[in-house]
């Protein structure tokens, strides 16, 4: 019962959030330069198309109401057409977002299988020379941008040795072989830069927790580090290695804006990059808006979370 | 922003003694080597005239995508231009759009961290939960959005980037603010007569300057590399502007037949951006009370 107020209480809590969220999108229109009716209409726009923006937008009333009225249309999953293509933006985003989403499971995932060993291992033994190069490793790991590795993994493990594909995607119903493969290059450049912060976390919760009592009373009763660290470490330093991989996230979102150019990925990022080029504004205000909305649910995500790794949260 | 920074700049205090400070800081060798590294980009980008063995805009169609060589230390570029004295003359671009993008977030961000803080109350939930939701959105992303609505060129992706840090730094002086508020002296300060805007410029503000060292000298780092980024996708620097991530968009299609462009840009940039994450380590270090009481 405990649990659900929980989950009901912090569900609510992102409420405003959300509208706070709407509400600088929305702001977003009216930092362009020049008329926001004829921007959003396009720039070969017709005067009634520019009268048709105009009356979406709300323009002629007062601020409160224009933003109610932008509100309303975005609830029920409008958000505009994008001028370049025509296309409903929802319709737009959607179809690109499993490829989004693919590269930013498949870095988590990486990073998640990079730092956890290695995190634990540093953690085990802490000061040995094995721990100093992962501290540098990392540190050089936070620093490389996406883009150079990527860069470096398409010239390397693409171009030279030829082993997987340097650019495309195959959708995983059509062969999820070729979508494996396809994802591994890209969530490599994407994960490194997270399994570096990750794996520091991991490391640094690690070396907490294996210095509390309860480890040390599971020492004394002979239990082996192996199961000391997997039953009763890793769940115990969890919640602020989930902290960090709920903020990488939002990183991971942003970072496959760049990605997905390099390995000519059609997803959100390239989907908004492409926009800019176009000044196809409802598509970049459509990006921003459903890539916050995904980061708060995640953030909700880790919020929940929390009460499964840590009881004393749930009870309040 | 990384929990790395959060750490780094939560756990940094005001700014002890100029001569406390440099014996600390001169007693951590990363940071030292950091610091000598950007003092030495820095002299580069100043001298490019002086240092560039070429001059960065000429080409040379005979001299197309060559390999590294005597002449030119780099190779050359699609167009026959050399890399080596492109990347010199990009360093100022990059190191100046950098500054630029950071004095963006600080004037947004320094104001309102500073009466976010200080003032509290219903002034500063309003504040936080903006910030709060502009942070929401994944930096890199916000920051195309606004480019887009301003349209490409290095100084909108600058004023882009600047407005997606704001929060960070107002994250960081609302924190510092906060704790400074119930300081004694700014106690004593309220209690002498001293106006807010007054107690705010003298007592509070010269207080959070070591965080705010902090905070900025990472987010140099961070701007760089977001600034690297919007160019490389052709949304910052235009041609024939050369910053080190355009100078990665333009070798990235011929990296096949040219690989030493596009891995000696990258190289800069990471090597950049690692040195302003240490340097902005060992300045956590060197501040902060904890350290100073226990010296």
């Amino acid at each position: 019962m405990n649990a659900l107020r929980y989950l009901g209480r912090r569900a609510v809590s992102t409420v405003p959030m959300l509208l706070l969220v709407g509400l600088i999108t929305f702001l977003l229109i009216h930092i362009t330069p020049g008329d926001p009716a004829s921007v959003v209409a396009g720039e070969n726009a017709t005067e009634e198309a520019i009268q048709e923006a105009r009356r979406r937008l709300g323009l002629d009333k007062p601020f409160l109401v224009q933003f109610v009225t932008w509100l309303t249309s975005v609830l029920s999953g409008d958000l505009g057409t994008s001028f370049t293509s025509g296309k409903p933006v929802t319709e737009l985003i959607f179809e690109r977002m499993p490829i989004t989403l693919s590269l930013t499971a498949g870095a988590t995932l990486i990073g998640l299988l990079i730092a956890i060993p290695f995190g634990v291992f540093a953690a085990t033994h802490r000061g040995s020379w094995a721990d100093r190069t992962t501290i540098l490793v990392t540190s050089m790991g936070i620093a490389a941008p996406e883009f150079f590795i990527g860069l470096l993994l398409v010239l390397v493990v693409a171009l030279e040795w030829g082993i997987l594909p340097a650019t495309g995607y195959t959708p995983f119903s059509e062969d999820p072989i070729e979508w494996a493969r396809g994802l591994i290059l890209p969530s490599l450049a994407l994960g490194l830069g997270i399994a570096a912060e990750l794996t520091r976390q991991v490391r640094g919760a690690m070396i907490d927790v294996l210095s509390r009592d309860y480890i040390q009373t599971a020492r004394a009763k002979g239990l082996s580090l192996f199961s000391i660290i997997v039953k009763h470490g890793l769940k115990n330093a969890a919640i602020p290695v989930v902290t960090v991989l709920g903020l990488q996230i939002r990183r991971l979102l942003g970072g496959t804006v760049i990605v997905e150019q390099i390995f000519a990925m059609n997803g959100v990022g390239s989907l908004a990059v492409r926009a800019v080029f176009h000044r196809d504004l409802p598509v970049l205000l459509g990006v921003a808006l459903t890539t916050a909305i995904i980061v708060l649910i995640i953030n909700l995500i880790v919020d929940l979370s929390y009460s499964y790794f840590d009881p004393k949260v749930r009870a309040g | 922003m990384s929990v790395t920074t959060a750490n780094t700049v939560a756990e940094a205090n005001t700014l002890p003694p100029p001569s406390t400070f440099w014996k600390r800081f001169s007693r951590n060798p990363t940071a030292m080597v950091s610091l000598g590294i950007l003092l030495l980009i820095t002299l580069v980008a100043i001298f490019a005239p002086e240092l560039a063995p070429h001059p960065p805009a000429k080409s040379s169609l005979r001299a197309v995508l060559k390999p590294p060589s005597s002449l030119y230390w780099l190779g050359t570029d699609d167009l026959g231009r050399d890399v080596a004295s492109r990347l010199i003359y990009a360093s100022r671009l990059s190191l100046v759009a950098s500054v630029q993008a950071l004095s963006i977030a600080l004037v947004i961000g320094l104001p309102m961290g500073l009466v976010s803080g200080y003032v509290g109350g219903w002034t500063d939930t309003v504040i936080t939960r903006i910030n709060d939701a502009i942070m929401s959105f994944p930096a890199l992303i916000l920051a195309v959005v606004i480019v887009g609505m301003l349209g490409p060129s290095l100084t909108n992706a600058m004023t882009a980037i600047g407005i997606v840090y704001a929060p960070r730094i107002m994250r960081v002086v609302r924190g510092s603010t906060l704790s400074v508020r119930e300081e004694v002296y700014v106690m004593a300060a309220r209690a002498t007569g001293c106006s807010d805007a007054r107690i705010i410029i003298h007592h509070v503000l010269p207080n959070i300057v070591g965080p705010l060292l902090v905070q900025s000298t990472v987010l140099l780092g961070h701007a760089l590399l977001a600034e690297a980024g919007l160019s490389f996708l052709g949304l910052g620097a235009q041609p024939p502007q050369a910053s080190w991530g355009a100078m990665l968009g333009t070798a990235f299609p011929y990296m096949a037949q040219s690989p030493v462009p596009t891995i000696a840009a990258g190289l800069v940039i990471s090597v950049t951006v690692l040195c302003f994450n240490l340097l902005g380590d060992g300045l956590r270090d060197s501040v902060g009370r904890a350290r100073r009481s226990g010296e």
